[in-house]
């Protein structure tokens, strides 16, 4: 029978179309890739495999513009398990545990219908996380905006929140971090990057890569509709006025589906009965059963006609290109289908054997008995486009000079209201409203909370091999006017952040996930931001020691012409050993010594600063000297560990007197303090320059870190001390800390509930 | 005391309930599927948050028709205590074991975070280790927590001391200001008229440890211990 099929070249469908020029432009294909095509398969194809060609090799599935730029991130660390190339990144964290962690992108979805393209993003990630055997114990997520004033932002921010809230909280898994930005350049492509961590015993890790001939080929889960069909082709194309027609492109989820395949999938997979097993992404079927065989150097056979379906008359080319959620592919061994049949049964999902095995390295498709589709695997990967797009470098701008920008002004009014300004610009205001709305406590493991700390920390008991309880440190991170200024700076920066912030905790960095979203990569200007910001990351994560471990690529952010700014998000993964020496940013005791670790030029280039008191977006971005993050950093991670900080804070936007600030208004206590002597930089710049490698630490009398910061050659600073119910800089600024607060918290709410 | 703990497809705080009664009692408690129409004779049975079959149709209401709720109406009749949290009070309401209903929240989002409660009484299995008019902090994390009952029995609750917490400001003032859901009355959580099953919107199993939202819901499940050991 198997080798009857493989044989028979495709039938032709009842209507099938004559494959026209046209029909290959609609399918994303450039000519000359529809020529390798042709070669690849000595005729003309079938509508059904020009579609998988076309998912196959859409920017999306294939990489083709990113993927040798992509190398040249380190990716190996002594404690790696899985690098990029599964379904999401694996690290060892000790006590025979593993960190499963990946983030990915949806944002075209998320644009064109803003509730369902974010739960979707976040019920993808999840599955990609779950599918390696890992329990998700924290989600995060980066979001970008446009401009607070465009008239479709509020309605994209409430639907983007209202989905990853919908998705995540049926899911049950806590979302604690993430970051909020605004900013015009997105106002015809948001960002939506979603990012999910599981932990599973790091003996029981589930890969895709199948094997063994004959075996069954199993789908599980919900059945599949017409809904996102060519998704991933969509993901890879610019968006013109016409994208809203783009709306049925966007799937649907369900998020009690997925809850029920979580708990579904863990319980088959705590039996020995799994093979291989992978989700269906994005080109759903086609790319999971193509990638398992792929990996596994096989063939399969695919049964259409078996698999389930939500409505009657579907064809297989909709069959294969149709994303619905909450699907797996899954290959057993052999006998096993009955008890693998119970559990789905259980969880009243669907479970049903579509296809098996073959030695062929042909993916081949039937539908009733037919052959409808035979494609030779193994050139569909290597013979897939890969291109060197040409690119060039975007050049470092002038520094911006210090003295020569303007003060806050003379008086204390008047840097009290530069400050207050400041606390409540879009970019920095609270962003309560947003996570209040998920369920960031659910789990009973959440020890710093969003806005309590610079990364979320969750605890992660020992398995049965340890005592006690030790902590994931998880943030997210970029800077994208960094990034547009200067993307080798930029690039270097954002994992610098992102390091920074786990740091900050007391715990010790491991690795990344990165989500790289740009514009049109045939530009040689985006691909040339691609490259610097790659080059960057790659440098910073060799020096700190942070390799990346997964990853997502989102091209093709522009709308009309106008691109995104670039933002390579990191998504950040720590440990700390014992969760009871973390510490937050929360301020919360009078009488501690406030002490700046790091060194402060007045760094004004690309500040917010800069931005939202001058109206000014220009300059370097400020240096990012890696031997000084790591030197800075380590000190200050070994004093948390030491147990003489009571809380801790990187400075990042908005700089130094933000950040205290933020500490202050968090832990509902004051300090006062003045600029040290002899730092010979203006005042405004002191307080405002975004200066990298620096943290504010709050600690009992300051003097054992004052001095073993002499010791190690860091250069560390007292400020001055906690308490009170104001911020008061001497001479400069002195402000009730409900007045920030309030400037803080009112605006996101405020800015909500208006009526357009 | 022995627990079973309740779960339906959907369920998704089961595990945090069962995890503080294990740190309170020292024992795992029973987890029961929800198809299961019988189970172990326990001193006390849970319904756990969650999102049991999806919420859809209305929350609560599928679940309150799984076979495992005749059973457990069976002996709450018999007066086995049920404490019901969150989408457990929402089933607890649509199975008729406590009064009222609870519709979507006033502002119509999700929200989650802590919410400080006045206690009502001490005089229940589920409050004895509180004192009346004490102010204790939990989160909530809900989208249908507005708690609503008719006059008529909103008086009876209020007569017959069934009103078990309420929202209020940190001080301990109840004036609508600490309600994150604009429940009538303030309500967060109520009794049966025997004070055997208590429902209530915040989650007490995520307040039972200093590191992770503190202890003020601990002593709800000392109490318990201390009543039904």
């Amino acid at each position: 029978m198997t080798i009857a099929v493989e044989k028979n070249p495709p039938v032709k469908l009842p209507n099938e179309p004559k494959i026209t020029p046209q029909i290959v432009a609609e399918h994303g294909l450039a000519p000359d890739e529809y020529e390798r095509l042709l070669k690849i398969m000595g005729r003309e194809p079938t509508m059904v495999e020009l579609g998988i060609f076309s998912a196959m090799w859409s920017e999306h599935c294939s990489y083709k513009s990113s993927k040798v730029w992509l190398k040249k991130l380190p990716t190996k660390a002594p404690w790696v398990i899985q690098g990029p190339g599964e379904n999401a990144g694996v690290i060892d964290i000790g006590d025979g545990q593993a960190a499963i962690f990946k983030m990915e992108s949806h944002n075209h979805p998320s644009y064109i219908e803003p509730y369902q393209g974010a739960a979707t993003g976040v019920g993808g990630i999840m599955r990609d996380v779950f599918t390696m055997g890992a329990r998700p114990v924290a989600n995060l997520n980066a979001l970008r905006f446009g401009d607070p004033s465009h008239p479709k932002t509020r309605h994209l921010v409430s639907g983007v929140v209202a989905g990853i809230g919908g998705y995540g909280n049926c899911m049950g898994i806590p979302t604690v971090g993430g970051e909020t930005n605004f900013h015009a350049a997105y106002n015809g492509n948001i960002l939506v990057n979603a990012m999910t961590v599981g932990i599973a015993p790091s003996d029981r890790i589930f890969y895709a890569a199948a094997a063994g001939v004959g075996n069954p080929l199993v789908y599980v889960g919900s059945k599949t509709g017409r809904d996102g069909i060519h998704g991933a082709t969509m993901a890879s194309t610019e968006f013109n006025e016409d994208s809203e027609e783009k709306r049925p492109t966007v799937q649907v989820g369900d998020p009690f589906v997925e809850k029920l395949l979580l708990e579904a999938c863990l319980e088959l997979m705590a039996t020995d009965a799994i093979v291989a097993i992978q989700d269906m992404g994005a080109a759903g079927l086609t790319s999971s059963s193509f990638e398992m065989a792929a990996k596994g150097g096989l063939g399969v056979v695919v049964e259409l006609d078996k698999v389930p379906m939500r409505e009657a008359g579907m064809n297989p080319y909709e069959l294969m290109l149709s994303e619905s959620q909450e699907r797996m592919l899954i290959v057993l061994k052999p006998g096993r289908e009955d008890l693998a049949r119970r559990i789905f049964e259980k969880w009243e999902l669907d479970f049903a054997v579509i296809g098996h095995l073959t030695d062929s390295e042909r993916m081949v498709l039937t539908w009733h008995g037919d052959v409808v589709g035979n494609i030779p695997i193994p050139p569909l990967v290597t013979e897939a486009p890969m291109y060197e797009r040409p690119w060039t470098l975007t050049e470092l701008p002038a520094a911006v000079d210090a003295s020569k920008v303007p003060a806050p002004g003379n008086s204390i009014g008047d840097w009290n209201a530069a400050l207050l300004k400041l606390m409540g610009c879009p970019d920095l205001a609270s962003k309560a409203w947003i996570w209040h709305q998920y369920d960031h406590l659910i789990m009973g493991n959440t020890a710093i909370r969003p806005q309590d700390g610079d990364a979320a920390l969750v605890r992660v008991p020992k398995g049965a091999t340890g005592a006690g309880h030790k902590g994931l440190a998880m943030t997210s991170d970029c800077t994208p006017r960094y990034v547009q200024a200067h993307p080798e700076t930029g690039g270097r920066q954002a994992v610098a952040e992102a390091w920074r912030n786990i740091t900050a905790t007391g715990a010790t960095p491991l690795a990344v996930t990165d989500n790289m979203n740009f514009g049109n990569p045939q530009k040689p200007e985006i691909m040339g931001q691609f490259a610097g910001a790659i080059l960057g990351m790659a440098e910073a994560c060799r020096v700190l020691d942070f390799p990346v471990v997964s990853g997502n690529v989102s091209l093709y952010n522009e709308t009309e012409g106008r691109p995104i700014l670039p933002t390579p998000t990191i998504g950040a993964v720590g440990v700390i050993e014992d969760i009871g020496h973390a510490v937050g940013s929360r301020l919360t005791q009078a009488g501690l010594a406030i002490i700046l670790v790091g060194e402060t030029r007045g760094w004004l280039g690309q500040s917010l600063y800069l931005r939202e008191l001058h109206g000014r977006e220009d300059g370097a971005p400020p240096p990012v000297d890696l031997a000084v993050e790591r030197r800075n950093g380590d000190f200050v991670r070994g004093q948390i560990l030491a147990d003489r900080a009571q809380a801790c804070h990187d400075l990042s936007d908005g700089g130094l007197l933000v950040g205290l600030a933020e500490m202050c208004i968090a832990g509902g206590t004051g300090v006062t303090m003045k600029q040290p002597a002899g730092t010979g930089v203006p005042s405004h710049a002191f307080f405002y320059g975004e200066d990298q490698a620096r943290y504010l630490v709050a600690s009992g009398s300051g003097h054992d870190i004052l001095e073993a910061a002499r010791a190690a050659g860091v250069p560390a600073v007292l400020l001055g001390y906690s308490g009170g119910a104001s911020l008061v800089v001497e001479g400069l600024v002195s402000l009730p800390l409900a007045d920030i607060k309030k400037a803080h918290e009112d605006w996101l709410p405020a800015y909500m509930s208006a009526v357009e | 005391m022995k627990a079973a703990v309740l779960v339906f497809p959907g369920s998704n705080r089961e595990g945090d309930v069962a995890q503080a009664i294990e740190l309170v009692t020292g024992r795992k408690p029973q987890m029961v599927w929800h198809g299961d129409g019988d189970f172990e004779k326990t001193d006390l049975i849970v319904l756990p948050g969650g999102f049991s079959y999806g919420d859809y149709l209305r929350c609560g209401a599928m679940a309150a028709q799984s076979p495992v709720m005749a059973e457990v109406k069976k002996r709450a009749a018999q007066g086995v205590p049920v404490l019901a949290i969150c989408n457990g009070f929402q089933i607890a309401a649509e199975a008729g074991l406590v009064p009222g209903v609870l519709m979507r929240n006033e502002k119509l989002k999700f929200v989650c975070g802590d919410v400080h409660l006045k206690v009502e009484t001490s005089q229940s299995l589920f409050t004895n280790r509180y004192q009346a008019g004490q102010v204790i902090k939990v989160p909530v994390a809900h989208a249908e927590g507005n708690y609503f009952a008719d006059a008529d029995t909103l008086k009876r609750l209020e007569d017959r001391g069934q009103i078990a917490f309420r929202y209020c400001a940190p001080d301990g003032t109840v004036d609508g200001s600490g309600n994150p859901n604009g429940s009538i009355r303030n309500i967060a959580g109520v009794f049966n008229e025997s004070k055997t099953v208590m429902g209530l919107m915040p989650h007490p199993e995520n307040a039972v440890e200093p590191l992770f939202g503190g202890c003020d819901g601990k002593a709800l499940f000392e109490g318990l211990v201390e009543a039904l050991s």
